[in-house]
């Protein structure tokens, strides 16, 4: 008789702690953004009624976002920042992942582990190092400087942009390394005995099968470390601290932590989730296409 | 592809003078597959590794420099009366409230994940769908969402939870179950339902059945997930942060946050290397007592990836 109330209450602690702690949080962003503000105390009062909300923080954000708007270089430069790493950690990604799966033979286990080490070395510990290789009298300088590549030290971390794109890199490509692995080495070594036995060369055989069947390895940790580079701050913090490389994340960060309104900051990390959700949707869809797809082709 | 070949014409035999021939080989053609494999994701490893272990080296420079090596010291671990680890009490509250917040996250998540992940697989009823697709939110939503609605949900909500630990407990928690939901999730595919169903036939009731058959074959996964767990909470940077209350609450990576933009001393490796340490040892802990429970299964040659894949959610 119990055995039907069994499992829902087995799951009931958690569906109710991720209800109150994930998506009560999520209506309060709600409420804030589409909220007043206080005139004398500038505390934000939020509209807990969506019938009542006040729809003008939302639109003052997409106004600053708009061409011509004050954020517009932030979004311009946010998009461009994440999608160089992106295509910057694919190109260093999937060679690594390929060889891991498919030519490491015995060494398998250990380059994994490698590979794996840094996904448990904390972020901050990741980036610490490089902003001490970084210094203007770090390691870095001191051996372009030996080797003549720059004539004199240069200052690495004062709003370099592709020093906080080479830290997005370091930081997030372990994230895509690991589903860039598992796909490539769930493929049946069969498909590419069958396509090279028809006589396809090793780079066709390499477009036609591995490839398509590893779509969702790169879909899915392309989406892993888009995501949460799209509301990244710290790593420009660190590593730069310029406004010169600031991305939306950072305005978010000021806008609770350093300036008077938090409705601006609510409002537009409504915009930015809006955004994300949508990029999320597109890949289900993908996912589900590519499932489909892989299906046929696995089916020749 | 390479299959095909090793078919064809089978290896050489490995050897010294094989080495050899084999580097004669690269170095005429380093552009061949795939040596130019071989190379390349070697100096990745190297890459991604050996920053850090730099950063580790001058956590034990003698003078107060990140960029000059002296000499191998343990000043800045405890030596140093004033700006040492164990001697600022700056340092030493966050180390103390870096391991408090990820021993309760353990305490917390790792239980109420299990019993999420069990009751998802088994529960094939109203609601089950919602749940698992609320669960995997969690896992694909930026931090700074994740801590922006939390600080507006402790302020205008939930106004009795102030900010400080207790805020901090409650946001590791909520990102934390999802992993343990995944990990536990997957030992449960693994291991499938007829050893339950066994037991049923044999009279156990469905409770029973749970703690004394299902629960037990759980044991490397509820070990792998309280060690990830330990791992993301030690490691987490956006929630502390935005749940902090400044002064003592404010965690490791937050510290190493804060000094990397002002002028940091070698205290601030040393600290990040102890942190690092610990959870290098909790996860390699975790990893053994995974491959003990796991060995002789059906994919016991690779727990590599099966432990590493808690941050394979796709």
């Amino acid at each position: 008789m119990y055995r039907r109330w069994l499992w829902p209450a087995l799951a009931l602690p958690g569906v109710v702690w991720l209800v109150l702690l994930f998506i009560v949080p999520f209506y309060a962003v709600l409420g804030v953004a589409f909220g007043t503000v206080d005139p004398i105390l500038f505390q934000p009062v939020p509209i807990w009624n969506p019938l009542e909300w006040n729809v003008g923080w939302i639109n003052e954000v997409l106004g600053r976002l708009a061409p011509g708007g004050i954020w517009w270089d932030v979004e311009v430069r946010t998009l461009a920042y994440v999608l160089i790493s992106l295509a910057l950690c694919l190109l260093i990604g999937y060679p690594v992942a390929y060889y891991t799966a498919r030519h490491a033979g015995r060494w398998k286990g250990v380059v994994l582990i490698l590979i794996i080490l840094p996904l448990w070395i904390s972020y901050m510990m990741r980036m610490l190092a490089w902003v001490n290789l970084l210094q203007t009298d770090g390691w870095v300088n001191d051996f372009l400087t030996t080797t003549h590549v720059l004539s004199q030290p240069r200052d690495w971390l004062g709003g370099s942009a592709s020093t906080v794109i080479l830290a997005l890199v370091y930081g997030y490509i372990p994230y895509l390394i690991l589903p860039l692995f598992a796909a490539l080495d769930r493929i049946d070594r069969s498909h590419l005995e069958a396509a090279r036995d028809l006589g396809a060369s090793r780079w066709y055989a390499f477009r036609k099968v591995t490839l398509p069947l590893s779509t969702t390895g790169i879909l899915g940790g392309a989406v892993l470390i888009t995501l949460p580079m799209f509301g990244d701050y710290y790593t420009p913090n660190i590593v730069s601290g310029s406004p010169k490389t600031s991305l939306i994340g950072n305005q978010i960060d000021l806008y609770f932590h350093g300036g008077p309104q938090p409705t601006i900051g609510a409002a537009l990390t409504i915009v930015l989730a809006a955004f994300l959700t949508i990029l999320m949707l597109y890949y289900l869809r993908s996912i589900h296409r590519a499932q489909r797809e892989g299906a046929t082709t696995g089916a020749l | 592809m390479a299959v095909a070949e090793s078919r064809a014409r089978p290896r050489p035999a490995r050897g010294r003078s094989s080495t050899l021939t084999r580097l004669r080989g690269w170095f005429r053609n380093p552009w061949g597959k795939p040596r130019f494999l071989v190379v390349f994701t070697w100096a990745y490893i190297v890459w991604s590794i050996v920053p850090v272990l730099i950063a580790v080296l001058f956590s034990f420079n003698a003078t107060r420099s990140r960029t000059v090596w002296d000499s191998f010291s343990t000043r800045w671990y405890w030596g140093d009366p004033v700006d040492s680890v164990f001697h600022d009490p700056t340092l030493r509250h966050s180390l103390l409230q870096s391991f408090k917040l990820a021993g309760a996250d353990v305490l917390i998540a790792v239980p109420i994940g299990v019993l999420l992940a069990i009751g998802l697989a088994r529960w094939r009823g109203r609601g089950a769908g919602t749940s698992n697709f609320i669960m995997l939110f969690p896992l694909v939503t930026p931090e700074i969402v994740m801590g922006v609605s939390l600080l507006l949900v402790f302020s205008h909500i939930f106004t009795f939870v102030h900010t400080g630990t207790l805020a901090q407990i409650l946001g590791h928690v909520t990102f934390s179950i999802s992993f343990v939901v995944v990990i536990v999730r997957g030992r449960l595919f693994s291991i499938g339902s007829q050893y339950e169903e066994a037991a049923a036939d044999l009279g156990a009731s469905p409770f029973v059945a749970l703690t004394r058959v299902l629960l037990p074959l759980l044991t490397p996964a509820i070990v792998a997930s309280a060690a990830v767990v330990f791992a993301i909470s030690a490691d987490d940077f956006v929630i502390s942060q935005w749940l902090s209350s400044g002064g003592p609450t404010d965690t490791v990576p937050i510290q190493i946050y804060a000094a990397t933009r002002a002028a940091p001393l070698p205290s601030v490796n040393a600290i990040a290397t102890i942190m690092m340490v610990s959870t290098l040892l909790i996860v390699t802990a975790g990893f053994l007592v995974w491959r003990l429970f796991t060995r002789g299964e059906h994919r016991a040659g690779r727990p590599a990836e099966d432990f590493g894949g808690a941050f394979n959610i796709t």
